[in-house]
């Protein structure tokens, strides 16, 4: 079942044409990986899924709902998308656990009760119940990104966008936070990840998306795409990247 | 050639830091000895002075008689402090101020903790000043009508301050986000109204609301000269506070609005939950002094002939029983407004150790 159909979407940017023609069917459950060099428009692409960043032609339509610039559909979409970014992008100025239940009491109606359950019972399924009193500024980078994920998942999403999740962590802390995205995939969270982590990318994707110059060049399964790549930019971009 | 440690380095203490900096910024250069000695010089001279007439020749006791030739007139403060206070509101009502203004500080109080940020307080807030308001002027309950014309003193600095910051703050956020908006003409208009507001002095605009208002007004309307300047000041702090909001909007990241639409919220969640709380921390330093600033144009009303702490005091000396002490009645003003205003610099303070607590 299709969850998500990006159909003949053009973005630009100014004169920049950031998107070009950008087609990409998404079924429920699934797998995706875009990767690419940086300015192919990968960011810009799943931006445009939750409606963060508009597009300018072509046709988005997210579990049924198209999205367009009308701000209730736009809500209704976002309910149902969650989403990770490279800075976390944590409300500073609120803890750990108010941060996971504003949403879910604001936009879903919940009682501070059952979403201060949840809250809990997710951040402990990221391995940081004992830091929900604390504000993001006390926590490390790795943490943050496990608040940030367990923030979006108490929305209860159908579909998972990550953009960079791990650019911005030590070196120490990558790990921690793709483990946490290992486990969410196999938990069967219809995933859109924007990534550099090829090894990541190897072990989870059903899919690869290569996209260049605002394009796609190639979409392949897992293997195909490392083994036996069809785009000569594909392969220009595995050799230079160290696997 | 490689390198393994064996043994860690162990951790040692600082070295001395020198100096005790008090001492060495008292006596540390030459220039802070010949600081430190002119201070001292000058104190030496004039602490006797004010002692002598604070103190030692004050008057604490007795009466006008016994001011004449006398050192400072306390006795003068203690017999016309509730007018000064209270101004010329009728001496037998005057429990209905004294009311006013334990309500409004009870509730600056109740207000301070963290915890009490609700929405029950606020709503306390908007009765507190409505019921302060309406027991001020009478006319309700069986209480003797006084015109606002009438009233005076303390009640009057505090409700014009109170209620100037209270609207003049969601009215200054509008400007500010009017004048970061996309429409060019929301920005246009803004920006206008915030730099004539800025541009032109405040007892400029008292007199305009005050002489030329009436000439604008359609026949036969009045309105109180309280009214009048209750609308300058409050379109003033709404100037100033949507500067000093501006500043802060401008320093809180795109990101964050972004990841709080992301997640659903409405336009205005994402402004008051997330945006505006962090912008107001970044801005503490000004706001309080923009507060602060608008406490103390309070007392230009004087020049429109309302009755605040400071012309309360100006009438009292005027009474040719006494001896005039000018500087006994300003510095018991100077101290009310002392006390006001280092007050909330020092919760502003607190304040940003608070909320600086979670801060990045």
């Amino acid at each position: 079942m299709t969850i998500l159909d990006i159909a003949g979407v053009h973005k630009w940017y100014g004169d920049y044409h950031a998107l070009r023609n950008v087609s990409l069917r998404v079924d429920a459950g699934e797998r995706v990986v875009i990767c690419g060099p940086s300015g192919s428009g990968k960011s810009t692409l799943i931006r445009c899924v939750n409606g963060l960043a508009a597009h300018d032609a072509g046709e988005i339509v997210v579990a049924g709902e198209t999205v367009s610039d009308d701000p209730a559909a736009l809500r209704r979409i976002r309910t149902r998308v969650g989403m990770v970014f490279q800075d976390f992008n944590l409300f500073p100025h609120l803890t750990v656990l108010q941060n996971c239940v504003l949403a879910p009491m604001r936009v879903s109606g919940l009682s501070a009760g059952k979403a201060r359950d949840m809250a809990l019972a997710l951040l402990d399924s990221v391995r940081i119940a004992e830091q929900a009193d604390k504000f993001p500024g006390q926590l490390s980078g790795g943490q943050q990104q496990r608040a940030a994920i367990a923030r979006a998942l108490c929305m209860q999403p159908e579909i998972m966008l990550f953009d960079e999740p791990t650019s911005a962590l030590d070196a120490e802390m990558v790990k921690e936070v793709l483990d946490i995205m290992k486990a969410l995939a196999r938990a069967g969270m219809t995933m859109l990840c924007v990534t550099h982590e090829m090894a990541f990318a190897r072990e989870v994707a059903d899919r690869i998306v290569f996209m260049d110059e605002g394009q796609i060049l190639e979409v392949a399964d897992a293997q195909t795409f490392f083994t036996d790549p069809g785009h000569p930019r594909t392969r220009v971009f595995l050799d230079k990247i160290s696997l | 050639m490689t390198f393994v440690r064996s043994a860690p380095e162990p951790v040692l203490p600082p070295p001395p830091r020198g100096r005790d900096p008090a001492a060495s910024s008292t006596f540390g250069s030459a220039a802070n000895i010949v600081t430190t000695l002119v201070i001292a010089f000058f104190a030496e001279r004039s602490l006797p002075h004010f002692l002598a007439w604070a103190f030692t020749n004050g008057v604490w006791r007795g009466d006008a008689a016994d001011c004449r030739d006398a050192g400072a007139c306390w006795i003068f403060l203690h017999e016309k402090a509730p007018f000064i206070l209270f101004g010329i509101y009728p001496e037998a009502e005057r429990w209905r101020p004294l009311l006013v203004v334990s309500v409004l500080i009870g509730l600056t109080l109740w207000t301070m903790p963290h915890r009490h940020w609700t929405r029950a307080t606020l709503l306390t807030w908007v009765v507190g000043i409505a019921g302060s308001l309406l027991a001020m002027a009478g006319g309700v309950a069986g209480l003797t009508p006084v015109p606002p014309s009438a009233w005076g003193g303390l009640p009057v600095t505090l409700l014009l301050t109170v209620l100037s910051l209270a609207l003049g703050f969601p009215l200054g956020l509008g400007l500010a986000l009017a004048r970061r908006s996309r429409l060019p003409l929301g920005r246009w208009l803004a920006t206008g109204t915030v730099e004539i507001l800025r541009g032109v002095p405040v007892l400029t605009l008292l007199f305009i609301a005050a002489v030329m208002a009436p000439l604008l007004l359609p026949d036969g309307m009045r309105v109180e000269t309280f009214v009048r300047a209750l609308v300058v000041f409050t379109l003033v702090s709404a100037a100033y506070l949507s500067e000093v909001l501006r500043g802060g909007l401008q320093g809180v990241p795109r990101a964050q609005m972004e990841s709080a639409q992301a997640l659903g919220l409405r336009r205005r969640e994402v402004l008051l939950i997330v945006v505006l709380p962090q912008a107001i921390r970044k801005v503490l330093p000004p706001l309080a002094s923009t507060i602060i600033v608008v406490i103390k144009n309070t007392s230009l009303v004087m020049v429109v002939g309302l009755f605040d702490l400071v012309s309360a005091g100006r009438v009292v000396l005027n009474d040719p029983a006494w001896p005039m002490p000018y500087a006994e009645t300003y510095l018991m003003i100077a101290l009310v407004y002392f006390a006001v205003c280092h007050g909330v610099a020092r919760y502003a303070l607190h304040q940003e150790r608070v909320l600086g607590e979670g801060g990045r």
